[in-house]
Protein backbone atom coordinates (compact mmCIF):
# COMPACT_ATOMS: atom_id res chain seq x y z
CA UNK A 1 0.00 0.00 0.00
CA UNK A 2 0.91 3.49 -0.94
CA UNK A 3 2.34 5.69 2.13
CA UNK A 4 0.34 8.45 0.18
CA UNK A 5 -4.14 7.76 1.61
CA UNK A 6 -5.48 11.63 -0.32
CA UNK A 7 -3.73 12.67 -3.16
CA UNK A 8 -5.42 16.52 -4.43
CA UNK A 9 -4.39 17.35 -7.58
CA UNK A 10 -4.76 20.35 -9.02
CA UNK A 11 -8.23 21.14 -7.54
CA UNK A 12 -9.85 24.52 -8.78
CA UNK A 13 -13.35 25.88 -7.70
CA UNK A 14 -14.82 29.36 -8.43
CA UNK A 15 -17.39 30.97 -6.90
CA UNK A 16 -18.29 33.58 -9.38
CA UNK A 17 -15.06 36.03 -9.21
CA UNK A 18 -14.12 34.36 -6.54
CA UNK A 19 -11.18 32.06 -6.46
CA UNK A 20 -12.23 29.84 -3.02
CA UNK A 21 -9.80 26.59 -4.43
CA UNK A 22 -6.94 27.87 -6.81
CA UNK A 23 -4.85 24.75 -8.16
CA UNK A 24 -4.45 23.47 -4.81
CA UNK A 25 -2.18 20.25 -4.84
CA UNK A 26 -1.93 18.29 -1.37
CA UNK A 27 -0.63 14.79 -0.42
CA UNK A 28 -2.10 13.43 3.26
CA UNK A 29 0.05 10.32 3.89
CA UNK A 30 -0.81 7.70 5.79
CA UNK A 31 -1.99 7.90 9.56
CA UNK A 32 -0.30 11.14 9.60
CA UNK A 33 -2.13 14.34 10.77
CA UNK A 34 -2.04 16.73 8.47
CA UNK A 35 -3.19 20.25 9.09
CA UNK A 36 -4.46 23.17 6.71
CA UNK A 37 -4.08 26.79 8.19
CA UNK A 38 -5.05 30.11 6.71
CA UNK A 39 -7.32 33.10 7.58
CA UNK A 40 -10.82 33.25 7.13
CA UNK A 41 -12.56 32.94 4.02
CA UNK A 42 -8.77 31.39 2.77
CA UNK A 43 -10.89 28.46 1.05
CA UNK A 44 -10.48 26.07 3.62
CA UNK A 45 -14.13 24.58 4.28
CA UNK A 46 -14.96 24.81 0.45
CA UNK A 47 -11.75 22.43 0.29
CA UNK A 48 -13.28 19.82 2.72
CA UNK A 49 -16.61 20.55 0.81
CA UNK A 50 -14.82 18.71 -2.04
CA UNK A 51 -13.33 16.39 -0.77
CA UNK A 52 -16.04 14.62 1.70
CA UNK A 53 -18.37 15.27 -1.81
CA UNK A 54 -20.98 17.82 -0.87
CA UNK A 55 -19.20 20.76 -3.78
CA UNK A 56 -18.79 19.43 -7.22
CA UNK A 57 -14.46 20.93 -8.09
CA UNK A 58 -14.48 22.65 -11.19
CA UNK A 59 -11.18 20.75 -12.45
CA UNK A 60 -8.87 19.06 -10.80
CA UNK A 61 -8.78 15.28 -9.44
CA UNK A 62 -9.30 13.44 -5.66
CA UNK A 63 -7.17 10.83 -5.49
CA UNK A 64 -8.03 8.25 -2.34
CA UNK A 65 -6.70 4.77 -1.83
CA UNK A 66 -4.88 5.20 -5.67
CA UNK A 67 -8.61 5.33 -6.75
CA UNK A 68 -10.31 8.60 -8.24
CA UNK A 69 -13.33 9.63 -6.29
CA UNK A 70 -13.86 13.15 -7.72
CA UNK A 71 -16.95 12.09 -8.88
CA UNK A 72 -18.40 10.59 -6.23
CA UNK A 73 -21.37 11.88 -4.47
CA UNK A 74 -20.92 11.70 -0.37
CA UNK A 75 -22.19 8.39 0.97
CA UNK A 76 -20.10 6.52 -1.71
CA UNK A 77 -17.05 8.37 -0.41
CA UNK A 78 -18.32 7.42 3.07
CA UNK A 79 -17.91 3.77 2.31
CA UNK A 80 -14.74 3.92 1.04
CA UNK A 81 -13.58 5.33 4.26
CA UNK A 82 -13.67 9.27 4.20
CA UNK A 83 -15.55 11.05 7.23
CA UNK A 84 -16.12 14.38 7.81
CA UNK A 85 -17.00 16.80 10.51
CA UNK A 86 -18.44 20.13 10.16
CA UNK A 87 -17.16 23.53 11.01
CA UNK A 88 -21.48 24.09 12.22
CA UNK A 89 -21.89 21.19 13.81
CA UNK A 90 -24.41 18.66 12.10
CA UNK A 91 -25.75 16.04 13.69
CA UNK A 92 -29.13 14.73 14.47
CA UNK A 93 -30.74 17.27 17.13
CA UNK A 94 -34.20 15.16 17.35
CA UNK A 95 -32.24 12.33 18.69
CA UNK A 96 -29.95 11.29 21.30
CA UNK A 97 -26.58 11.02 21.30
CA UNK A 98 -26.36 6.77 21.02
CA UNK A 99 -28.96 7.36 18.52
CA UNK A 100 -26.55 9.22 16.34
CA UNK A 101 -23.35 7.09 16.89
CA UNK A 102 -25.49 4.31 16.47
CA UNK A 103 -26.95 5.57 12.99
CA UNK A 104 -23.24 5.62 11.63
CA UNK A 105 -22.52 2.24 13.12
CA UNK A 106 -25.66 1.28 11.33
CA UNK A 107 -24.61 2.57 7.91
CA UNK A 108 -21.38 0.76 7.42
CA UNK A 109 -23.62 -2.54 8.12
CA UNK A 110 -25.22 -3.26 5.28
CA UNK A 111 -27.91 -1.91 3.70
CA UNK A 112 -30.66 -0.41 6.06
CA UNK A 113 -33.82 -1.82 4.06
CA UNK A 114 -34.94 -3.09 6.97
CA UNK A 115 -38.50 -2.85 8.11
CA UNK A 116 -39.38 -5.14 11.23
CA UNK A 117 -37.07 -5.42 14.03
CA UNK A 118 -36.53 -2.66 16.54
CA UNK A 119 -33.00 -0.79 15.78
CA UNK A 120 -33.14 0.48 18.66
CA UNK A 121 -32.74 -3.01 20.62
CA UNK A 122 -29.98 -4.24 18.26
CA UNK A 123 -27.18 -5.18 20.04
CA UNK A 124 -25.01 -4.86 17.23
CA UNK A 125 -25.90 -1.69 16.37
CA UNK A 126 -25.96 -0.35 20.39
CA UNK A 127 -22.57 -2.15 21.78
CA UNK A 128 -20.09 -0.78 18.97
CA UNK A 129 -21.71 2.82 19.35
CA UNK A 130 -21.38 2.49 23.12
CA UNK A 131 -17.83 1.15 23.06
CA UNK A 132 -17.38 4.10 21.12
CA UNK A 133 -18.72 6.65 23.49
CA UNK A 134 -16.75 5.34 26.45
CA UNK A 135 -13.43 5.81 24.44
CA UNK A 136 -14.56 9.19 23.86
CA UNK A 137 -15.71 9.57 27.35
CA UNK A 138 -19.22 10.79 26.62
CA UNK A 139 -20.99 7.39 27.80
CA UNK A 140 -22.82 9.19 30.60
CA UNK A 141 -24.21 11.15 27.50
CA UNK A 142 -25.75 8.22 25.90
CA UNK A 143 -29.61 8.97 26.21
CA UNK A 144 -29.48 12.68 26.24
CA UNK A 145 -31.19 14.19 22.98
CA UNK A 146 -28.59 15.86 21.11
CA UNK A 147 -30.12 19.84 21.08
CA UNK A 148 -30.29 19.04 24.98
CA UNK A 149 -25.95 19.30 24.83
CA UNK A 150 -23.49 21.82 25.63
CA UNK A 151 -21.76 23.39 21.79
CA UNK A 152 -18.82 21.83 23.43
CA UNK A 153 -20.29 18.02 23.74
CA UNK A 154 -21.84 18.14 20.37
CA UNK A 155 -18.31 18.66 18.99
CA UNK A 156 -17.06 15.95 20.72
CA UNK A 157 -20.24 14.04 19.08
CA UNK A 158 -19.58 14.71 15.80
CA UNK A 159 -15.84 13.19 16.08
CA UNK A 160 -17.64 10.45 17.83
CA UNK A 161 -20.09 10.06 14.74
CA UNK A 162 -17.56 10.41 11.90
CA UNK A 163 -15.54 7.53 14.15
CA UNK A 164 -18.20 5.24 13.94
CA UNK A 165 -17.82 5.46 10.36
CA UNK A 166 -14.63 3.47 10.64
CA UNK A 167 -12.94 5.88 8.15
CA UNK A 168 -9.32 5.87 6.96
CA UNK A 169 -8.89 9.28 6.71
CA UNK A 170 -11.60 12.12 9.09
CA UNK A 171 -11.61 15.76 7.24
CA UNK A 172 -12.15 17.74 10.26
CA UNK A 173 -13.22 20.96 9.90
CA UNK A 174 -12.41 23.18 13.21
CA UNK A 175 -13.55 20.85 15.58
CA UNK A 176 -12.11 23.20 18.18
CA UNK A 177 -14.38 26.01 16.32
CA UNK A 178 -16.30 27.77 19.81
CA UNK A 179 -14.71 25.43 22.50
CA UNK A 180 -13.74 26.75 25.99
CA UNK A 181 -9.99 26.24 27.14
CA UNK A 182 -11.03 23.27 28.69
CA UNK A 183 -13.16 21.20 26.05
CA UNK A 184 -9.99 22.38 23.80
CA UNK A 185 -8.19 20.86 25.61
CA UNK A 186 -10.09 17.30 26.07
CA UNK A 187 -10.40 17.43 22.26
CA UNK A 188 -6.67 17.81 21.70
CA UNK A 189 -6.67 14.79 23.79
CA UNK A 190 -8.67 13.08 21.68
CA UNK A 191 -7.51 13.67 18.26
CA UNK A 192 -3.32 12.72 20.12
CA UNK A 193 -4.96 9.52 21.00
CA UNK A 194 -5.73 8.71 16.92
CA UNK A 195 -2.24 9.80 16.20
CA UNK A 196 -0.51 7.03 14.19
CA UNK A 197 -3.79 5.38 14.14
CA UNK A 198 -6.12 7.11 11.18
CA UNK A 199 -5.33 9.65 8.85
CA UNK A 200 -6.26 12.69 9.67
CA UNK A 201 -6.91 16.28 7.68
CA UNK A 202 -7.46 19.19 9.86
CA UNK A 203 -8.32 22.69 9.66
CA UNK A 204 -7.93 24.57 12.35
CA UNK A 205 -7.20 28.10 13.67
CA UNK A 206 -6.31 27.25 17.22
CA UNK A 207 -2.48 27.51 16.40
CA UNK A 208 -1.86 25.46 19.83
CA UNK A 209 -3.87 22.77 19.12
CA UNK A 210 -2.25 22.76 15.19
CA UNK A 211 1.04 22.59 16.66
CA UNK A 212 0.53 20.05 19.25
CA UNK A 213 -1.32 17.78 16.75
CA UNK A 214 0.08 18.43 13.10
CA UNK A 215 2.67 16.25 11.61
CA UNK A 216 2.60 18.01 8.63
CA UNK A 217 1.06 21.93 8.19
CA UNK A 218 -0.26 22.97 4.43
CA UNK A 219 -1.16 26.90 4.59
CA UNK A 220 -3.63 27.78 2.30
CA UNK A 221 -4.31 31.85 1.37
CA UNK A 222 -6.74 33.26 -1.00
CA UNK A 223 -7.36 29.67 -2.59
CA UNK A 224 -3.49 28.79 -2.82
CA UNK A 225 -1.28 26.64 -1.09
CA UNK A 226 1.79 28.65 -0.42
CA UNK A 227 3.62 26.39 1.86
CA UNK A 228 4.06 22.83 3.54
CA UNK A 229 6.05 21.56 5.49
CA UNK A 230 6.53 20.42 9.28
CA UNK A 231 5.30 22.30 12.08
CA UNK A 232 9.14 23.67 12.51
CA UNK A 233 9.43 24.42 9.00
CA UNK A 234 6.09 26.37 8.78
CA UNK A 235 7.06 28.12 12.35
CA UNK A 236 10.09 29.50 10.07
CA UNK A 237 8.56 29.98 6.91
CA UNK A 238 8.80 33.88 6.12
CA UNK A 239 6.00 33.56 3.75
CA UNK A 240 3.55 32.28 5.99
CA UNK A 241 4.79 34.28 9.00
CA UNK A 242 4.16 37.48 6.83
CA UNK A 243 1.13 36.22 5.07
CA UNK A 244 -0.60 34.69 8.40
CA UNK A 245 1.45 34.13 11.70
CA UNK A 246 2.98 37.69 11.66
CA UNK A 247 0.75 38.58 14.79
CA UNK A 248 2.04 35.49 16.40
CA UNK B 1 -41.17 6.05 31.35
CA UNK B 2 -44.26 7.99 32.38
CA UNK B 3 -44.71 9.40 28.86
CA UNK B 4 -43.67 6.07 26.88
CA UNK B 5 -46.79 4.35 29.00
CA UNK B 6 -49.34 7.30 28.92
CA UNK B 7 -48.71 7.39 24.86
CA UNK B 8 -49.45 4.14 24.60
CA UNK B 9 -52.40 4.32 26.98
CA UNK B 10 -53.86 6.85 24.84
CA UNK B 11 -53.66 5.16 21.70
CA UNK B 12 -55.69 2.10 23.23
CA UNK B 13 -58.22 4.55 24.68
CA UNK B 14 -58.76 6.18 21.06
CA UNK B 15 -58.99 2.67 18.87
CA UNK B 16 -60.73 0.44 21.36
CA UNK B 17 -63.54 4.41 21.38
CA UNK B 18 -63.23 4.39 17.69
CA UNK B 19 -63.52 0.24 17.35
CA UNK B 20 -66.90 0.12 19.81
CA UNK B 21 -68.96 3.33 20.02
CA UNK B 22 -69.80 3.05 16.42
CA UNK B 23 -71.01 -0.33 16.71
CA UNK B 24 -72.87 0.28 19.77
CA UNK B 25 -74.74 3.32 18.74
CA UNK B 26 -75.43 1.32 15.88
CA UNK B 27 -76.75 -1.06 17.14
CA UNK B 28 -78.99 1.13 19.51
CA UNK B 29 -80.58 2.23 16.64
CA UNK B 30 -78.51 5.99 15.46
CA UNK B 31 -76.79 5.01 12.40
CA UNK B 32 -73.37 6.38 12.30
CA UNK B 33 -71.77 3.39 10.98
CA UNK B 34 -70.95 4.73 7.53
CA UNK B 35 -69.34 8.06 8.63
CA UNK B 36 -67.55 6.17 10.97
CA UNK B 37 -66.31 4.22 8.50
CA UNK B 38 -65.46 6.97 6.54
CA UNK B 39 -63.60 8.24 9.53
CA UNK B 40 -61.95 4.81 9.38
CA UNK B 41 -60.73 5.18 5.75
CA UNK B 42 -59.03 8.63 5.95
CA UNK B 43 -57.60 7.44 9.36
CA UNK B 44 -55.77 4.95 7.02
CA UNK B 45 -55.16 7.47 4.64
CA UNK B 46 -53.70 9.78 7.03
CA UNK B 47 -51.67 7.37 8.53
CA UNK B 48 -50.00 6.40 5.49
CA UNK B 49 -49.19 10.47 5.11
CA UNK B 50 -47.53 10.81 8.37
CA UNK B 51 -45.53 8.43 7.31
CA UNK B 52 -43.27 10.64 5.10
CA UNK B 53 -44.79 13.82 6.56
CA UNK B 54 -44.57 13.08 9.75
CA UNK B 55 -41.71 10.72 9.92
CA UNK B 56 -39.90 11.58 7.05
CA UNK B 57 -40.13 15.30 6.55
CA UNK B 58 -42.17 15.14 3.53
CA UNK B 59 -45.34 17.73 2.79
CA UNK B 60 -46.78 15.76 0.08
CA UNK B 61 -49.42 17.87 -1.62
CA UNK B 62 -51.27 15.34 -3.52
CA UNK B 63 -51.45 12.78 -1.34
CA UNK B 64 -55.41 12.29 -1.90
CA UNK B 65 -53.79 10.83 -5.48
CA UNK B 66 -53.50 7.07 -3.92
CA UNK B 67 -56.42 7.75 -2.35
CA UNK B 68 -58.26 8.08 -5.94
CA UNK B 69 -56.36 5.83 -7.83
CA UNK B 70 -57.18 3.43 -4.82
CA UNK B 71 -60.50 4.41 -5.31
CA UNK B 72 -60.86 4.25 -9.14
CA UNK B 73 -59.36 0.40 -8.79
CA UNK B 74 -62.42 -0.85 -7.20
CA UNK B 75 -64.68 1.34 -9.39
CA UNK B 76 -63.49 0.54 -13.05
CA UNK B 77 -63.04 -3.19 -12.54
CA UNK B 78 -66.80 -3.75 -10.92
CA UNK B 79 -68.44 -0.97 -13.39
CA UNK B 80 -67.62 -3.77 -16.43
CA UNK B 81 -67.77 -6.61 -14.02
CA UNK B 82 -72.04 -4.92 -14.35
CA UNK B 83 -71.86 -3.38 -17.56
CA UNK B 84 -69.38 -5.41 -19.59
CA UNK B 85 -66.28 -4.37 -22.37
CA UNK B 86 -62.43 -4.70 -21.20
CA UNK B 87 -62.50 -8.21 -20.20
CA UNK B 88 -59.21 -8.10 -18.90
CA UNK B 89 -59.95 -5.65 -16.09
CA UNK B 90 -63.55 -6.33 -15.11
CA UNK B 91 -63.89 -8.12 -11.85
CA UNK B 92 -66.28 -7.78 -8.72
CA UNK B 93 -63.23 -10.23 -6.65
CA UNK B 94 -62.02 -8.07 -3.81
CA UNK B 95 -58.97 -9.48 -3.60
CA UNK B 96 -58.06 -8.09 -6.96
CA UNK B 97 -59.50 -4.95 -6.36
CA UNK B 98 -56.92 -4.67 -3.23
CA UNK B 99 -54.38 -5.64 -5.42
CA UNK B 100 -54.77 -3.52 -8.15
CA UNK B 101 -55.46 -0.06 -5.64
CA UNK B 102 -51.96 -1.42 -3.84
CA UNK B 103 -49.87 -2.30 -7.12
CA UNK B 104 -51.13 1.03 -9.31
CA UNK B 105 -50.76 3.11 -5.89
CA UNK B 106 -47.39 2.15 -5.43
CA UNK B 107 -46.36 2.52 -9.35
CA UNK B 108 -47.38 6.54 -9.32
CA UNK B 109 -45.28 6.99 -6.37
CA UNK B 110 -42.27 5.39 -7.61
CA UNK B 111 -42.88 6.69 -10.48
CA UNK B 112 -44.05 10.40 -9.41
CA UNK B 113 -41.77 10.33 -6.13
CA UNK B 114 -38.45 9.62 -8.30
CA UNK B 115 -38.96 13.29 -10.34
CA UNK B 116 -40.64 14.66 -7.26
CA UNK B 117 -37.77 14.01 -4.58
CA UNK B 118 -35.28 15.27 -6.18
CA UNK B 119 -36.23 18.63 -4.84
CA UNK B 120 -36.92 19.51 -1.42
CA UNK B 121 -39.23 22.23 0.25
CA UNK B 122 -41.58 24.15 -1.53
CA UNK B 123 -40.63 22.58 -4.80
CA UNK B 124 -41.91 19.38 -3.83
CA UNK B 125 -44.81 20.64 -2.16
CA UNK B 126 -45.81 22.13 -6.13
CA UNK B 127 -44.29 18.88 -7.75
CA UNK B 128 -46.98 16.64 -5.72
CA UNK B 129 -49.44 19.28 -6.17
CA UNK B 130 -49.11 18.84 -9.96
CA UNK B 131 -49.37 15.26 -10.40
CA UNK B 132 -52.11 15.13 -8.31
CA UNK B 133 -53.94 17.61 -10.26
CA UNK B 134 -53.05 15.92 -13.49
CA UNK B 135 -54.58 12.79 -12.16
CA UNK B 136 -57.35 15.07 -11.28
CA UNK B 137 -58.05 16.32 -14.68
CA UNK B 138 -57.48 12.77 -16.56
CA UNK B 139 -59.99 11.30 -14.49
CA UNK B 140 -62.41 14.79 -15.37
CA UNK B 141 -62.00 13.46 -18.72
CA UNK B 142 -62.73 10.36 -18.35
CA UNK B 143 -66.34 10.04 -19.26
CA UNK B 144 -66.78 6.61 -19.63
CA UNK B 145 -66.61 6.46 -15.58
CA UNK B 146 -68.98 9.44 -15.24
CA UNK B 147 -66.54 12.21 -15.60
CA UNK B 148 -66.95 14.79 -13.20
CA UNK B 149 -70.61 13.33 -12.40
CA UNK B 150 -68.42 10.75 -10.36
CA UNK B 151 -69.33 6.85 -10.48
CA UNK B 152 -72.11 4.90 -8.77
CA UNK B 153 -70.20 1.23 -7.70
CA UNK B 154 -73.10 -0.81 -8.49
CA UNK B 155 -71.73 -4.34 -7.17
CA UNK B 156 -68.97 -3.62 -4.25
CA UNK B 157 -65.85 -6.21 -3.97
CA UNK B 158 -66.33 -9.78 -3.37
CA UNK B 159 -64.76 -11.23 -0.24
CA UNK B 160 -64.96 -14.78 1.17
CA UNK B 161 -67.23 -14.99 4.57
CA UNK B 162 -68.08 -11.76 4.25
CA UNK B 163 -70.35 -9.10 2.62
CA UNK B 164 -69.39 -5.28 2.37
CA UNK B 165 -72.56 -4.30 1.64
CA UNK B 166 -73.39 -4.81 5.26
CA UNK B 167 -72.86 -2.07 7.24
CA UNK B 168 -71.39 -3.60 10.13
CA UNK B 169 -68.54 -6.21 7.82
CA UNK B 170 -67.75 -3.13 6.14
CA UNK B 171 -66.85 -0.76 9.77
CA UNK B 172 -65.06 -3.85 10.81
CA UNK B 173 -62.94 -4.42 7.66
CA UNK B 174 -61.73 -0.96 7.75
CA UNK B 175 -61.26 -0.80 11.18
CA UNK B 176 -59.08 -3.87 11.45
CA UNK B 177 -57.36 -2.86 8.30
CA UNK B 178 -56.64 0.46 10.13
CA UNK B 179 -55.09 -1.51 13.09
CA UNK B 180 -53.06 -3.00 10.23
CA UNK B 181 -51.44 -0.02 9.17
CA UNK B 182 -50.82 1.36 12.65
CA UNK B 183 -49.01 -1.50 13.51
CA UNK B 184 -47.11 -1.64 10.14
CA UNK B 185 -46.01 2.11 10.22
CA UNK B 186 -45.28 2.09 14.16
CA UNK B 187 -42.86 -1.60 13.17
CA UNK B 188 -41.32 0.52 10.17
CA UNK B 189 -40.61 3.88 12.10
CA UNK B 190 -38.70 2.17 15.15
CA UNK B 191 -36.88 -0.41 12.51
CA UNK B 192 -33.39 0.66 11.04
CA UNK B 193 -35.38 2.09 7.58
CA UNK B 194 -37.01 4.30 10.06
CA UNK B 195 -34.53 5.49 12.32
CA UNK B 196 -32.98 6.49 8.55
CA UNK B 197 -35.81 8.36 7.37
CA UNK B 198 -36.33 10.29 11.01
CA UNK B 199 -32.42 11.00 10.86
CA UNK B 200 -32.79 12.15 7.20
CA UNK B 201 -36.06 14.73 8.04
CA UNK B 202 -33.96 16.13 10.97
CA UNK B 203 -30.63 16.33 9.14
CA UNK B 204 -30.41 15.22 5.65
CA UNK B 205 -25.86 16.45 5.13
CA UNK B 206 -25.50 14.56 8.42
CA UNK B 207 -27.43 11.04 6.63
CA UNK B 208 -25.57 11.56 3.92
CA UNK B 209 -22.06 12.10 5.23
CA UNK B 210 -22.24 8.77 7.12
CA UNK B 211 -23.16 6.84 4.06
CA UNK B 212 -27.17 6.75 3.61
CA UNK B 213 -28.48 7.37 0.18
CA UNK B 214 -31.08 9.46 1.83
CA UNK B 215 -32.86 9.79 -1.57
CA UNK B 216 -33.85 5.27 -1.75
CA UNK B 217 -34.79 5.70 1.39
CA UNK B 218 -37.22 8.83 1.17
CA UNK B 219 -38.62 6.83 -2.41
CA UNK B 220 -38.91 3.23 -0.68
CA UNK B 221 -40.98 5.54 2.67
CA UNK B 222 -42.94 7.19 -0.20
CA UNK B 223 -44.20 3.96 -2.23
CA UNK B 224 -45.17 2.55 0.76
CA UNK B 225 -47.41 5.53 1.55
CA UNK B 226 -48.85 5.54 -1.79
CA UNK B 227 -49.87 2.02 -1.55
CA UNK B 228 -51.50 2.04 1.81
CA UNK B 229 -53.46 5.21 1.33
CA UNK B 230 -54.42 3.27 -1.79
CA UNK B 231 -56.15 0.80 0.28
CA UNK B 232 -57.25 3.39 2.37
CA UNK B 233 -59.01 4.65 -0.94
CA UNK B 234 -60.18 1.02 -2.18
CA UNK B 235 -62.11 0.92 1.12
CA UNK B 236 -63.54 4.23 0.97
CA UNK B 237 -64.96 3.29 -2.49
CA UNK B 238 -66.63 0.22 -1.16
CA UNK B 239 -68.30 2.02 1.75
CA UNK B 240 -69.26 4.72 -0.20
CA UNK B 241 -70.06 3.28 -3.04
CA UNK B 242 -69.85 6.17 -5.26
CA UNK B 243 -66.52 7.52 -6.05
CA UNK B 244 -65.66 11.30 -8.41
CA UNK B 245 -62.89 12.84 -9.60
CA UNK B 246 -63.32 15.42 -6.28
CA UNK B 247 -61.40 13.01 -4.58
CA UNK B 248 -58.05 13.97 -5.49
CA UNK B 249 -58.69 17.55 -5.42
CA UNK B 250 -55.98 19.37 -4.28
CA UNK B 251 -57.96 20.28 -1.39
CA UNK B 252 -58.50 16.53 -0.35
CA UNK B 253 -54.59 16.45 0.22
CA UNK B 254 -54.70 19.35 2.04
CA UNK B 255 -57.45 18.24 4.16
CA UNK B 256 -54.84 15.01 4.99
CA UNK B 257 -52.11 17.05 6.10
CA UNK B 258 -54.42 18.96 8.66
CA UNK B 259 -55.39 15.74 9.90
CA UNK B 260 -51.52 14.48 10.22
CA UNK B 261 -50.39 18.20 12.05
CA UNK B 262 -53.91 18.35 14.09
CA UNK B 263 -53.95 15.12 15.88
CA UNK B 264 -49.71 14.87 15.77
CA UNK B 265 -47.49 14.32 12.88
CA UNK B 266 -45.16 11.57 13.94
CA UNK B 267 -47.36 10.04 17.02
CA UNK B 268 -49.21 6.65 16.01
CA UNK B 269 -52.30 7.48 16.97
CA UNK B 270 -52.17 11.26 16.28
CA UNK B 271 -53.48 10.98 12.63
CA UNK B 272 -56.67 8.93 13.96
CA UNK B 273 -57.48 11.56 16.17
CA UNK B 274 -56.81 13.97 13.57
CA UNK B 275 -59.19 12.54 10.88
CA UNK B 276 -61.67 11.47 14.10
CA UNK B 277 -61.63 15.39 14.78
CA UNK B 278 -62.01 16.14 10.95
CA UNK B 279 -65.17 14.51 10.20
CA UNK B 280 -66.72 14.79 13.23
CA UNK B 281 -66.44 18.48 12.83
CA UNK B 282 -67.16 18.26 9.44
CA UNK B 283 -70.52 16.61 10.72
CA UNK B 284 -71.63 18.72 13.20
CA UNK B 285 -70.66 22.41 11.06
CA UNK B 286 -72.69 21.19 8.16
CA UNK B 287 -75.53 20.60 10.27
CA UNK B 288 -75.97 23.90 11.81
CA UNK B 289 -75.20 26.02 8.17
CA UNK B 290 -74.98 25.76 4.84
CA UNK B 291 -71.44 27.98 4.72
CA UNK B 292 -69.61 25.52 7.45
CA UNK B 293 -66.52 25.94 5.21
CA UNK B 294 -65.59 29.13 6.38
CA UNK B 295 -65.52 28.56 10.54
CA UNK B 296 -64.57 24.79 9.93
CA UNK B 297 -61.53 26.14 8.45
CA UNK B 298 -61.07 29.39 10.81
CA UNK B 299 -61.12 26.22 13.33
CA UNK B 300 -58.85 24.05 11.62
CA UNK B 301 -56.17 26.65 11.30
CA UNK B 302 -56.46 28.06 14.65
CA UNK B 303 -56.10 24.31 16.22
CA UNK B 304 -53.04 23.77 13.68
CA UNK B 305 -51.25 26.83 14.88
CA UNK B 306 -51.79 26.56 18.76
CA UNK B 307 -52.00 23.27 19.44
CA UNK B 308 -48.73 23.11 17.05
CA UNK B 309 -46.93 19.89 17.79
CA UNK B 310 -50.39 18.16 17.88
CA UNK B 311 -53.71 17.20 20.01
CA UNK B 312 -51.45 13.59 20.62
CA UNK B 313 -48.95 15.44 22.22
CA UNK B 314 -50.71 17.04 24.88
CA UNK B 315 -50.80 14.53 26.92
CA UNK B 316 -47.04 14.28 27.23
CA UNK B 317 -44.58 16.53 28.47
CA UNK B 318 -41.39 15.66 27.96
CA UNK B 319 -39.87 13.31 25.15
CA UNK B 320 -37.92 10.23 26.76
CA UNK B 321 -34.74 9.59 23.92
CA UNK B 322 -35.46 6.34 22.02
CA UNK B 323 -39.24 5.62 23.02
CA UNK B 324 -40.10 8.94 20.91
CA UNK B 325 -42.40 6.80 18.78
CA UNK B 326 -44.99 5.25 20.80
N1 LIG C 1 -21.51 28.63 -1.44
C1 LIG C 1 -20.74 29.71 -1.68
N2 LIG C 1 -21.12 30.64 -2.59
C2 LIG C 1 -20.35 31.72 -2.84
N3 LIG C 1 -19.19 31.96 -2.24
C3 LIG C 1 -18.76 31.09 -1.33
C4 LIG C 1 -19.51 29.92 -0.99
N4 LIG C 1 -18.84 29.23 -0.03
C5 LIG C 1 -17.73 29.94 0.20
N5 LIG C 1 -17.66 31.05 -0.56
C6 LIG C 1 -16.56 32.02 -0.58
O1 LIG C 1 -15.38 31.29 -0.82
C7 LIG C 1 -14.34 31.80 0.00
C8 LIG C 1 -13.81 30.70 0.89
O2 LIG C 1 -14.79 30.36 1.86
P1 LIG C 1 -14.57 29.19 2.93
O3 LIG C 1 -15.80 29.08 3.72
O4 LIG C 1 -14.08 27.99 2.26
O5 LIG C 1 -13.41 29.81 3.83
P2 LIG C 1 -12.76 29.24 5.16
O6 LIG C 1 -11.31 29.19 4.93
O7 LIG C 1 -13.43 27.98 5.57
O8 LIG C 1 -13.09 30.40 6.17
P3 LIG C 1 -13.35 30.33 7.75
O9 LIG C 1 -12.01 30.30 8.40
O10 LIG C 1 -14.07 31.59 8.04
O11 LIG C 1 -14.17 29.12 8.02
C9 LIG C 1 -14.92 32.98 0.77
O12 LIG C 1 -14.60 34.15 0.06
C10 LIG C 1 -16.39 32.72 0.73
O13 LIG C 1 -17.10 33.94 0.76
MG1 LIG D 1 -14.48 27.38 7.16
Amino acid sequence: MSDVILQIDNLAKSFGGVRATDNVCIDVKRNETHAIIGPNGAGKTTLISQLSGGLKPDSGRIIFNGQNITKLPVQKRCHLGLARSFQITSLVMSMSVLDNVALAVQAQDGHSFKFWKPARTLERLRAPAMEILRDAHLDDKADTIVSALSHGERRQIEIAVALATKPELLLLDEPMAGMGPSESVSMVETLKALNGKKSILLVEHDMDAVFALANRISVLVYGRIIATGTPQEIRENQDVRHAYLGDM
Amino acid sequence: MGVFLKNRALTFIVLGLLGTVPLMMYWSGSDYLSLATKLVCFAIAATSLNLILGYGGMVSFGHAVFFGIGAYAVGIPSYHAVYGELDFIASSNGFFHIVLAVILSALFALITGAISLRTRGIHFIMITLAFSQMMFYFLLALDTYGGDDGLTIDERSQIPFISLDNPVHMFLLSFIILLGCLYLVNRIVNSRFGLVLQGAKDNEERMAAIGYNTFAYRLTAYVISGAMCGLAGALFANSESFIFPELIDWTRSGELIFMVILGGGGTTIGPVIGAAVFVVLEKVLSGFTIYWHLPFGIMLILAVLFGRTGIARWFERQKRPGQSNE
